[in-house]
């Protein structure tokens, strides 16, 4: 086995769950535990694939404008995973609803409409297996750096990815600075650890928390975008299966700390991917060794809540309404 | 009213509206409320579904209910699956009433269903029929109490998130299905339990869904008794309420949440044990079917309460199946009909907030508080 081929596989199979977990420790820091993090990642993905397919099926595979190929996708998937959050936020910030409940009942929604709306365009595209051809889209995602070849195992493990590998890192470098070194970030946290104080410091809490939970959602679902247009180049029903949830896993794994989601990231896409290397006919042998990204998230669980170290704690409000009368 | 509650919270100017907790509304107007917010929910669905396919909405709603009520095969499988998501979420109650979120029914159910299975493969000609009823009942109970036990030990040990650990802990119970389902293959190498030809349950006067029936209206009562008039249902509203108010009457807040959540898993090990020796006589990785999560929707729509879980549990199920009868009308595909329960869904959320809280005007600010 290569090493550095499993470890640029792990990295790709890794991007995704990077994108959903900056998203959900965002989010998380404003004290809000989306469990709809799996749903965004659908709508995501499809709100993309439905820009991709509407682009290539109007310009034609040779009149396709390189940048409007990666823009116009993008720009939807953003709009698509907005919108979610907005609902998101809009009932558990403004209505107080239980973030459990309407998390659980967003990823219902969001892979209801990830589902039904690529059916929707596989029925259109009438190809022979149920799923949508982007490919001609996917060429303008998956340019990589051209020196990569060149420099052997060391520029396939570090420069051999496409931009949405490195855009993911980047996001999660900014937002673990955001979180950490800045004012902003100071805000968010206040306000995710102990929302009355922050709002009697002056901080708008409210906003605060909207801005974390779209933005949150915003990131994750362009992780859901990398998966179907990138990773993948293709949509078929249920395709991105338990990523979104993985994700939530890698947050704890992170301790709430994005720099740190970016090595997790890897050792979980090492980790689901890890049961391929084992003989291929013993296929209960592979059975048990998916369950390995779970098995490590419980002991990692265990293990923070067992240390009690104050900095490696979820914050303290998650997951509870902030109303100000309530004091 | 977004703009309200923004301009409530920003502090240039005097806000002109505000938000007012409410004492205990009268029940009348809190399911007029919900009433409201359920209709419209319908019309909403209607109206995407108008959108999207151009149907005549007369067509959407008789559709509606004819998938649920259509024919006698249909009510019978309304019933069905409303006994058995009821039965989910009547396990998850005691758990949610003690504030520990248990998002592990899923794998809670599935363990049981597993345990049932291989009963019902090891020991199926090796025991007499009764007797392995009875080996297969205590199987599918205990593994769905260790299942959640697991948690709840490390929660009350070391305040161990448990919504998060018993997410996990669904994953853990569905590769093991997947694992055994390999292991058990009839025939070899297909990855699937064929059907199972020892232990099943026997059909009730010729109805196979009957037991499933009977089953959860015993659990239905027990669970309304035990927790409204119940030493331990008593305890668990206490710990619920304030683990600090418990602990200072003298209650052993860790026994109770551990036998709490035990008692949550056992049910739903039953649950496993409905679903593979009732009706499937298979597993699959399947076999749970998200009924864990929609369950804690069910719960929580009906505020906790058994009695008032029997409509939401209805209500979930006749949008699910009403829905499914829309799509296979309009030749969409099969997720259109979780897009409607999540609409559903999303607007009776949405409307709590108008039975828990009211936007008071400036001016009758004073002469109300």
């Amino acid at each position: 086995m290569d090493f550095s081929v499993f470890f640029q596989r792990a990295v790709m199979q890794g991007i995704p769950l990077l994108y959903g977990s900056t998203g959900e420790i965002i989010t998380e820091k404003s004290g809000h535990l989306n469990l709809g993090i799996p749903g965004i990642m659908y709508v995501g993905g499809i709100s993309g694939v439905i820009g991709a397919f509407v682009y290539q099926n109007s310009a034609g595979a040779g009149g396709m404008n390189p940048f409007l190929a990666v823009f116009i996708p993008f720009i939807c998937s953003v709009l698509g995973s907005l919108i979610m959050g907005l609902i998101y936020a809009f009932l558990t910030v403004t209505l107080r609803a239980n973030q459990n409940v309407t998390g659980l009942a967003l990823t219902t929604f969001g892979v209801g409409v990830g589902n039904f709306f690529g059916g929707y365009l596989i029925k259109l595209s009438n190809a022979d297996i149920p799923s949508i051809d982007i490919t001609p889209t996917s060429i303008f995602f998956k340019k990589t750096l051209p020196f990569a070849e060149d420099l052997g195992w060391f520029g396939k493990m570090f420069f051999s990815y496409t931009f949405m590998v490195y855009l993911a890192i980047i996001i999660a470098l900014i937002a673990a600075y955001v979180l950490k070194k800045t004012r902003v970030g100071l805000h968010l946290r206040a306000v995710g650890e102990n929302p009355a104080t922050a709002d009697a410091a002056g901080i708008n809490v409210n906003r605060y928390k909207y801005s974390a939970i779209c933005t949150g959602s915003v990131i994750a679902g362009i992780g859901g975008l990398y998966y179907v247009v990138d990773y993948i180049g293709s949509w078929s029903n249920d395709g991105f299966g338990d990523r979104g949830w993985l994700a939530i896993a890698l947050v704890i794994f992170a301790i709430w700390r994005p720099h740190l989601a970016i090595p997790g990231s890897i050792v979980f896409g090492g980790l689901y991917i890890l049961f391929q290397y084992i003989r291929s006919d013993d296929l209960a042998a592979q059975e048990i060794f998916k369950m390995a990204p779970y098995i490590v998230t419980i002991i990692v669980l265990i293990f923070i809540s067992l240390r009690k170290k104050r900095e490696n704690q979820p914050p303290q409000a998650l997951g509870t309404s902030y109303f100000r009368e309530d004091r | 009213m977004n703009e309200n509650i923004k301009a409530a919270s920003s502090k240039k100017h005097e806000p002109r509206f505000h938000i007012v907790k409410r004492d205990q509304m009268k029940w009348q107007k809190a399911w007029a409320i919900r009433f409201v917010a359920i209709v419209s929910a319908l019309l909403f669905s209607a109206l995407i579904t108008v959108l999207l396919t151009g149907v005549d909405p007369i067509k959407f709603f008789s559709a509606l209910v004819d998938g649920a009520f259509g024919t006698s095969r249909r009510r019978w499988l309304l019933i069905y699956e409303t006994s058995i998501l009821l039965c989910v979420a009547l396990a998850l109650t005691p758990a949610f009433k003690m504030r520990f979120w248990n998002t592990g029914g899923e794998g809670q159910v599935l363990i049981g269903g597993m345990a049932t299975a291989a009963c019902m493969i090891l020991l199926g000609d090796k025991l007499p029929t009764p007797l392995l009823f009875l080996v297969m009942i205590v199987a599918s109970v205990a593994a769905g109490a260790i299942w959640a036990v697991i948690p709840a030990f490390f929660k009350a040990i070391w305040n161990t998130n448990e919504t998060l650990f018993t997410l996990m802990m669904n994953y853990i119970a569905i590769q093991l299905v997947g694992y055994f389902c390999q292991i058990w293959a009839t025939p070899k190498g297909s990855g699937t339990i064929g059907i199972i030809p020892n232990g099943q349950f026997p059909a009730l006067f010729g109805n196979q869904y009957l037991l499933n029936v009977i089953v959860v209206v015993a659990l239905t009562a027990f669970m309304f008794v035990y927790l409204k008039y119940s030493k331990h249902g008593y305890e668990i509203s206490v710990v619920g309420e304030s683990e600090n108010t418990a602990r200072y009457i003298g209650v052993n807040v860790k026994k109770v949440i551990v036998r709490t959540v035990a008692l949550s898993g056992a049910i739903c090990g039953m649950v496993g044990l409905l679903l593979v020796a009732g009706t499937e006589h298979s597993i699959t990785k399947n076999t749970a079917g998200g009924r864990g999560f929609t369950a804690i929707i069910v719960s929580w729509m009906a505020k906790f309460n058994p009695l008032y879980m029997v409509f939401s549990a209805l209500l979930i199920v006749f949008m699910d199946r009403g829905a499914k009868q829309v799509t296979t009308l309009l030749k969409l595909n099969d997720s259109f009909s979780e897009i409607i329960t999540g609409i559903l869904i999303l607007f009776i959320i949405g409307c709590e907030f108008f039975i828990n809280y009211k936007i008071a005007s400036k001016s009758h600010k004073e002469d109300k508080n």
